[in-house]
Formats: structure tokens, C-alpha cells, sequence
């Protein structure tokens, strides 16, 4: 990147000589607006709106990006001003884009049969900003969309355009991740992981008065009988109590385990059985702040690689 | 319909297939949407979810609570953390403000995203409903 703040200056004065310049100019839509693209949409979303099917039947609103996209085909109506604001950004090193936001108006709405055009303006080209996926510069334009000339959606977007922070060296493998710590294993808690692989909680009980423990221990805390032997829990549970995990940040903690390059906080709780014990383990699928006291849980079993499976809580939130 | 009601939440598991599926239904071909190896070239750990699906999932969200008479008029988003597969995403809305009309009333609803490592999304809904359409009890899950 430029490190010299006049160099970088004169960077941004040729940024800024973009804005109010044409970024599409009387684009049309590849497809009419149409029901199996509503459909198709409609599927993935998993949006069962009746408005969407039927003689009557509208395009779903937020569609209306999707009615301007290219595909895969060449876009004839981007501006030659566009490309070569995307091409500076790219040759100086603010190759990789991401769309940051959208705001939409629906005018009017659209149905099948309706002919899309579209035309669009560089609105804005920000300065250097730092983010969390690396440095760049922000480009806002603005579309209006018609159909059979009439104004049916204005739409603004805005991509950041940068020079990705994390950028791995060796393409091929990917980022490693980093592995969350094994247990440790011993003669008096093997049998607890043995079950685990088998996708089975054991609590342990005592042969002599019958009391359940939890963790695994030797003898009883409450006879100290030796004898023991196991109860398979029900999987039901409730948080007993909980904490969460801001800092410092351990990748192979986040909550999404795919995404392990973002540390984010987690919460872990204490998660008393149906069955009296209590366990230290992870709340999932519930975010780390929707976590809460005597919130119902119930066990689940999952791979966090390929010799790690662990019994975590998935939150019931209703 | 009133300023400071809460909507029921909406919780979307995160799948591969959501992600590419609604990539190809936005007739997005971003390789960052459907292609591992060359999004981690991009510092990416993952495929992630694109924004026009984000935005149909918000707009079912709202429409799947104030039932088919509901007419979006604005969705304004902007994201945060991305969509990353075997996430989950939970969607809450709140009632910010409405503004009563003589066949309805519209509604501003402020809209968060939740997932695994942070928030996805956060954006406002502006919307329509006529009078009597009430709220549709939300419909099931996606799958």
C-alpha cells in the first residue's frame, strides 16, 4: 500500500474525481421479471408468502438487486469510468471486495412480465479505512431500477473494496485452524470418554448409597464407597449459570467453529441435568448474550475435528 | 401494531446449501459464495452468504410476522459478521415506530442478525400494513 501520505493523498483526490460519474448506463434486465425466478428465490429463502404465487403474484421486494445481476455473462452497460475505478483499486492493492450495505425503496411493486432497466452513479469513494478484513476505501452507488420506464426501486450499495489483512501465503490449505485442547484422559475418567465416543453422557453412581456424581472421581464424596457404576443422562438440562469469555480471544473457542479466524466472545455455562448433576461445557447455537439462567438445554454431541467430539448444550430458546 | 413490540425471533441454520442456493437464485457467482479454496485466498476461512440473500432473509422475516397484505416500502441493511456455514442466525426485530394511516399503519422495524461471532446484520424495514391483516403467527423454518 501507499506509505507515503502525499502519495497517498493524490491516491485519494484520484478516488474522489469518480464521484457523480455514471457506474451503469441504460442497463437492462438479462430476464423479464418472471415466476421461476421468483420461485427459485422464494425456495432458497424458505419464504412461503402467498403474495409471491398466483395470477396476482409480485416479485418479492428485496429481490430487486437480483433483476439487474449479469451472471455470468459480461455486463455491456457497466460504465468504462467504473471499471477503471475498480481497476485502480485493484493494481493498488484493494483487490478483494465485499458488500458492506444496501438500502432499498420499492416505489412499486414488480410482477412477472415487467421489463427491467436500470441505470447507476458513483455516489461516493471513501477514504482509507482501516477494518477488521483489511485496509481499503469504500464505493457507494446508487441505481434506479424501472419497469416499462416507470421508477420501481431506487437501490444503494455500497462494497469496500481492500487489501485483505489475513491473506494466506500458501493458497492451497487454507488458514490453519487452531485446535481446540484435548481432555485429558486418566483410569478414573476413561470411562466417561469412552461413552462420549459413543455418543452417550455417563454420570457416574454409587454402588453403596446411590448418589449421582459429577465429574468422574474415584470414590464417593458422600460414603466413600470405591464401587461404582454409570447412568446414561437424558440429555435434558437447564443453565445453572454461565459466564462469557470476552478476552483474550481463543479462536478454537468462537462459537461457530467455522469460522475460526474470528474470535468472537462465547459463553460457557454450568448446565445442571435433568437428572441433579451440574457439567461445565458450551452453549450452542443460542448467541453468547441471549444465554440465560434457567434457560432449557438439551445435549448434543458434536465434532469439532477428527479425534475431538465433545457433549456441548443447544439453547431451546422457545 | 405498536412502537416497542418485539417480534417473535427467527433462528436460520446456516447451511452450505442456503448459501449457495440463494447465491445462485440472486444470480450471484461471486466464487467467495460458493467456492472454499479461493475464498480463504481471499482471507476468508469459508464460503460466506451474500448480501442480496441477507436481504431476502430479512424481508421474509418481516412479512412472515405481518402476513402476505404486508407491502415493504424501504430495507436498509448493513453487515457485520459474516454468514459463515454451520452458523446459525437469529433474527429479532423490534417495533421502533408507526405511523398510523386511515386503511393501516406503517411500520419502521429495527432488525438484528445474530450469529456465532457477532452480528451479521442490522438495518431498519419500513412497512405497510393494512388495517385488519393483524399478524400472521410465524411459519416454520426454512427446511
Amino acid at each position: 500500500m501507499n506509505g507515503e501520505p502525499e502519495v497517498h493523498e493524490e491516491f485519494e483526490a484520484r478516488l474522489k474525481a469518480f464521484e457523480g460519474r455514471p457506474a451503469a448506463a441504460t442497463g437492462v434486465g438479462r430476464d423479464p421479471v418472471n415466476e421461476p425466478m421468483i420461485r427459485h428465490w422464494c425456495e432458497a429463502m424458505g419464504d412461503t408468502n402467498p403474495a409471491y404465487t398466483g395470477p396476482d403474484a409480485i416479485a418479492p421486494p428485496t429481490m430487486l438487486q437480483a433483476w439487474t445481476m449479469a451472471g455470468l455473462t459480461r455486463r455491456p452497460e457497466r460504465t468504462a469510468a467504473y471499471d477503471e475505478l475498480l481497476r485502480l483499486l485493484d493494481e493498488s492493492g484493494y483487490d478483494a471486495v465485499v458488500a458492506t450495505d444496501c438500502e432499498q425503496e420499492y416505489p412499486r411493486p414488480l410482477r412477472p412480465g415487467d421489463e427491467i432497466t436500470f441505470d447507476s452513479v458513483i455516489e461516493s469513494v471513501s477514504g482509507l479505512k482501516t477494518t477488521k478484513l483489511g485496509a481499503g476505501h469504500f464505493v457507494t452507488t446508487r441505481t434506479d431500477i424501472r419497469a416499462g420506464g416507470e421508477l420501481a426501486g431506487t437501490h444503494r450499495f455500497r462494497i469496500l473494496k481492500y487489501s485483505p489483512a489475513h491473506r494466506p501465503k500458501d493458497p492451497t490449505p487454507g488458514p490453519a485452524k487452531e485446535p481446540r485442547p484435548r481432555p485429558v484422559i486418566n483410569r478414573d475418567n476413561a470411562g466417561f470418554w469412552e461413552g462420549v465416543a459413543r455418543h452417550e453422557l455417563l454420570i457416574q453412581r454409587c454402588t453403596g448409597c446411590g448418589d449421582l456424581r459429577f465429574p468422574w472421581l474415584p470414590g464417593c464424596n458422600s460414603c466413600g464407597c470405591p464401587e461404582w457404576d454409570t447412568v446414561e443422562a437424558s440429555g435434558e438440562g437447564t443453565v445453572y449459570s454461565y459466564v462469557v469469555m470476552h478476552h483474550p480471544p481463543f479462536p478454537a473457542f468462537t462459537a461457530s467453529d467455522h469460522a475460526a479466524d474470528a474470535a468472537g466472545p462465547y459463553a460457557v455455562g454450568l448446565i445442571e441435568l435433568a437428572e441433579g448433576v451440574r457439567i461445565v461445557s458450551n452453549v450452542v447455537g443460542v448467541p453468547y448474550d441471549k444465554v440465560r439462567i434457567g434457560m432449557p438445554v438439551r445435549l448434543e454431541f458434536r465434532r469439532y475435528d477428527d479425534a475431538l467430539v465433545l457433549p456441548v448444550f443447544q439453547g431451546v430458546t422457545r | 401494531m405498536n412502537a416497542g413490540d418485539r417480534l417473535p425471533s427467527l433462528e436460520i441454520p446456516i447451511t452450505r446449501t442456503l448459501i449457495v442456493a440463494g447465491a445462485i437464485a440472486s444470480r450471484d457467482y461471486q466464487d467467495v459464495h460458493h467456492d472454499p479454496d479461493l475464498a480463504r485466498q481471499k482471507g476468508s476461512p469459508d464460503i460466506f452468504m451474500n448480501i442480496l440473500t441477507t436481504n431476502g432473509l430479512v424481508g421474509r422475516y418481516i412479512t412472515d410476522h405481518f402476513g402476505p397484505g404486508a407491502v415493504l416500502r424501504r430495507v436498509a441493511i448493513r453487515l457485520g459478521a459474516p454468514n459463515h456455514p454451520g452458523d446459525t442466525m437469529v433474527l429479532t426485530g423490534t417495533v421502533e415506530e408507526v405511523v398510523e394511516e386511515a386503511d393501516g399503519g406503517t411500520a419502521t422495524v429495527r432488525v438484528v442478525g445474530t450469529n456465532g461471532i457477532g452480528k451479521h446484520v442490522t438495518g431498519t424495514v419500513t412497512v405497510t400494513v393494512p388495517a385488519g391483516a393483524g399478524t400472521a403467527p410465524a411459519p416454520g423454518g426454512p427446511s
